[in-house]
């Protein structure tokens, strides 16, 4: 007997087909995987079961939950199954809590709606929660507000806010895509735990094949609304029938081609740095006195070669935005020296930096919040033009930006459209077209593909491969993603506490890890060919 | 306006009866007074609280006296001798040399400016020129008029605009927000004069339960006196209700699209609920900004609405002395307007971090 039966579910919104006549059951106890690209319809799924979808949204079909009919249950109905039988878990931790609110406030809230208990009853089940969910009374009381924790204590949160009632049914959507890889493992950790303490079904919507494998029983793949195949995970991930699934497994373990690394004949170092240190000034606590600084980054020496490709890895808080910020001299390094092609960067006055700002260049992570969307892609990938010492008349701007679209794939009649009419991963080519129309010699590229869905971040990695083999651009990455490394480059650099802990080889780094980060980070990642393989055992 | 009114008394009332019922629920008491804040007794004020408080403090007393030098600094430039003035045309040069000195108008100016801030400080403001009376007497009697009217027209504007916005913000779009948002829209361009003229109209002169005008003064009993600042207050609050009303609801607008809000859904609780646990606190920071500037508005911008009503209110007694050249009770009143609203950015400043903890924490 299912717990939640979707039968037959189509859904508009407007005159946009969402859903297409979808089927997905979930049993007590069991763990469903539901995948699928940016827009197959995965969330609105979980809207759906939750029935809070936009207003302009029409469902059509059956959804049952526990004998229920969730379609045509009234309002009434629908809030007292919501929090209390049917928890749910967002994919965006930072945003997902009310800033105003303390934690205890809001665990305590659905507890003391649901139960009709008195404050303190609440507060102490409240309590019970949060330690469960490994957020202990002495560090983390219930007067404590969301933004005095981190993005994993606020996923925990999260979590126990959904599973504060013992939920018969749990989803998480998106549950720890915006989290480093071992908070993503300690999250997982958590709620396979409570699956399984609590018997509760759990619908786990992610575009993280391996994620998913690792999590779930069985497991339903969507494309445009539709369920392209549906069934145990291991056996449908390893036979591979369906095309699709081919594909997306394919996708999720891409390795651009690379021929050798690109050497270019001069022996002088591309990039130096040269026991770079940067401290924050700590929290005020009293009108006269601050906390202790942070030491963002400790004493970090690194060198790069033209034309190489290194990874820069840690988890999040590690202090490497903060050290690839001072490296593109966009902040100050307390103490150390950073040189570019030989010339020192640090101490330098704007115009000073304008032949090594055109020599580098960056590719931020969000591809839709770093453009200007009332602007047109001719200005946005023409900005870092200005750097140039001889300004270019209209014709030749024209020229470099057509150049440029082309070189990352796209049409040069894009350059008279806004960004709002490209996808996710045109978006981000229109950032690397940017990020290339100075010819640089050094790309820092921040976690480039970590918001994009796994075909589109494979052709992205093929483009920033071909970039490096043509162009000879050396690329610093700067990731938590391990497969991203693995992928595209020659050497890797971990980070920790703002030291850099380990170096090498990528391929020697990620399998033999020495140090405790490393090695922490490697376990954690999510990797598809070892989930597979254990799922084969565990499902015969 | 009647007509919204009425709609939205019907919505509220049932939000209220379903908040009665749930007997977890305190909210009804709370009602819109969320922005007090609910926390102080749960939480000592922390160092970094203290730091706030003490670091606006800072601020709002130095502003306070740039402003006094400021405006000190321009009765001086002004042209006209006051002890000439006061003397008339046809005095000698000799008597007006004299009242200077017994003015102290010939000492130099830091003095003059250091004895004028004295005076401030222990509430002696000089005495009017054409009243012939000390002007603290002159202000006392009309704050007497002017304060509570300000209070009674905000706590009107308040009490009319939380539950509008609420209620157009959470039918966005629908017919409910399109009517009672055109409403406002008019609120905001109806001049409050003519909104006075038809009060007066239609409740002092048509149906006769209050005065047309006039002030008969606190001596002649509380009832009187509020009853003839009825009107006045209501035809000040109304266009301000109305601009308070389309700030709430945009505020809230931006609000409901967070995810917290989604995540208070998830929870099971009734969408009513979430508008008033969760998004309106949040949406308070904007309407707390136009709440203080109104209140300032209120308290010396009214000379419209005193004159409709003939109130001898704060507004009437500057314009007075203006045309009169009583430049000591200008200065005074000036002087008291930059107090005062200096002191509500002060409340303004601190509410905020009694609604939002994050800006306590604030460098």
């Amino acid at each position: 007997m299912s717990l939640l039966e979707i039968d037959n579910l189509s859904l508009t919104i407007g005159d946009t087909q969402i859903l297409k006549e979808m089927e997905l059951s979930v049993a007590p106890g069991e763990v469903m995987g539901l995948v699928g690209e940016s827009g197959s319809g995965k969330s609105m799924t979980a809207l759906t079961v939750m029935r809070l979808l936009p207003h302009a949204a029409r469902p059509t079909g059956r959804v049952t939950f526990d004998g229920i009919d969730i379609l045509t249950a009234t309002e009434d109905q629908m809030c007292a199954l919501r929090g209390d039988d049917i928890g749910m878990v967002f994919q965006e931790p930072m945003t997902a809590l009310n800033p105003v609110k303390t934690i205890g406030e809001q665990v305590a809230e659905g507890i003391r709606w649901h139960t009709r208990a008195s404050r303190a009853d609440a507060e102490e089940r409240a309590r019970k929660i949060l330690d469960r969910v490994g957020l202990p009374s002495a560090k983390f009381p219930l007067s404590r507000y969301p933004h005095e924790l981190s993005g994993g204590q606020r996923q925990r949160v999260v979590v126990a806010i959904a599973c504060a009632l013992k939920p018969k049914l749990l989803i998480a959507d998106e549950p720890t895509t915006a989290l480093d890889v071992v908070l993503q493992a300690q999250i997982l950790d958590l709620l396979r735990d409570l699956v399984v303490e609590n018997r509760m079904g759990l619908l786990l919507i992610s575009h993280d094949l391996a994620v998913v494998t690792e999590m779930a029983d069985r497991i339903t793949i969507l494309r445009h609304g539709e369920v392209m195949e549906a069934g145990d995970t291991a056996r449908t991930l390893s036979g591979q029938l369906h095309p699709y699934t081919r594909q997306l497994a394919q996708a999720s373990m891409h390795v651009p081609a690379r021929a050798k690394p690109h050497r270019v004949g001069t022996d002088q170092p591309l990039l130096q740095v040269e026991g770079v240190t940067r401290d924050y000034p700590g929290r005020r606590i009293s009108l006269f006195s601050r906390a202790p600084a942070i030491r963002a980054v400790d004493d970090v020496s690194l060198s790069m070669a033209p034309g190489q490709s290194v990874a820069l890895v840690g988890r999040s808080g590690c202090g490497k935005s903060t050290l690839a910020r001072m490296i593109l001299a966009l902040d100050r390094p307390g103490s150390g020296a950073i040189r570019f092609r030989g010339e020192a960067i640090t101490g330098k006055s704007e115009a000073e930096l304008k032949p090594a700002r055109r020599d580098m260049q960056v590719v931020f992570q969000d591809p839709y919040g770093s453009f200007d969307p009332r602007q047109k892609v001719e200005k946005l990938v023409a900005e870092p033009l200005h750097v140039l010492e001889k300004k270019p008349t209209r014709a030749e701007r024209r020229e470099m930006v057509a150049h440029a679209l082309h070189e990352v794939g796209l049409d040069q009649r894009d350059m008279d459209k806004y960004p709002h009419e490209f996808s996710g991963g045109q978006r981000q080519r229109l950032s690397i077209a940017r990020a290339i129309i100075t010819r640089p010699k050094l790309v820092v590229a921040d976690e480039p593909v970590s918001a994009l869905d796994v075909s589109i971040r494979a052709q992205i990695l093929d483009l920033f491969a071909g970039l490096n083999q043509k162009l000879g651009i050396a690329y610093l990455f700067i990731t938590h993603d391990l497969t991203v490394a693995r992928a595209i480059t020659d050497e890797v650099l971990v980070m920790h506490d703002g030291k850099i802990v380990e170096r090498g080889r990528t391929s020697e780094v990620l399998d033999h890890p020495q140090s405790e980060a490393a090695r922490a980070l490697v376990t954690a990642a999510p990797d598809l060919h070892r989930a597979i393989a254990r799922r084969m055992q565990e499902q015969g | 306006m009647a007509q919204s009114a009425k709609t939205d008394e019907g919505c509220w009332n049932k939000l209220n009866l379903q908040f009665v019922q749930h007997p977890s629920s305190d909210l009804a008491s709370r009602g819109h007074l969320l922005l007090q804040g609910e926390k102080e007794e749960r939480h000592a004020p922390t160092p970094s609280m203290t730091a706030y408080l003490l670091k606006r403090l800072a601020i709002a007393f130095a502003t306070l006296v740039l402003a006094s030098m400021v405006v000190f600094a321009v009765l001086e430039v002004l042209p006209g001798d006051p002890a000439r003035l006061m003397l008339g045309m046809n005095a000698s040069a000799d008597q007006v040399e004299l009242l200077r000195n017994q003015m102290g108008l010939n000492a130099p100016l830091v003095l003059r400016y250091l004895h004028w801030a004295g005076g401030l400080l222990s509430l002696d403001f000089g005495r009017s020129y054409t009243y012939s009376v000390p002007v603290i007497d002159l202000v006392r009697e009309r704050l007497a008029v002017s304060l509570p009217l300000a209070l009674i027209a905000l706590a009107l504007s308040t009490i009319i605009a939380i539950p509008v916005g609420l209620y157009s913000a959470s039918r966005r779009g629908r017919a409910g927000d399109t009517i009672s948002m055109g409403v406002a829209q008019l609120g905001v361009a109806v001049p409050n004069f003519w909104f006075a003229l038809m009060l007066i109209y239609i409740f002092a002169v048509w149906l006769r339960l209050v005065p047309a005008g006039g002030f008969p003064g606190w001596a002649a009993g509380a009832w009187p006196a509020l009853k003839s600042l009825l009107l006045p207050a209501v035809a000040l609050a109304l266009p301000q209700a109305a601009i308070l009303a389309r700030v709430t609801r945009s505020a809230l607008i931006e609000v409901l699209n967070e995810d917290y809000i989604r995540t208070a859904r998830a929870k099971g609780l009734p969408y009513r609920a979430v508008l008033w646990r969760h998004a309106l606190r949040n949406a308070m920071i904007p309407v707390l900004t136009i709440l203080g500037l109104q209140f300032a508005f209120l308290l010396a911008g009214t000379i419209i609405i005193e004159n409709v009503f003939y109130l001898p209110g704060l507004g009437r007694l500057v314009f007075q002395a203006i045309t009169q050249r009583d430049l000591i009770v200008v200065e005074s009143v000036v002087m008291l307007l930059v107090a005062a609203v200096i002191a509500v950015n002060l409340v303004v400043d601190l509410s905020y971090a009694v609604v939002d903890p994050r800006l306590r924490t604030r460098q």
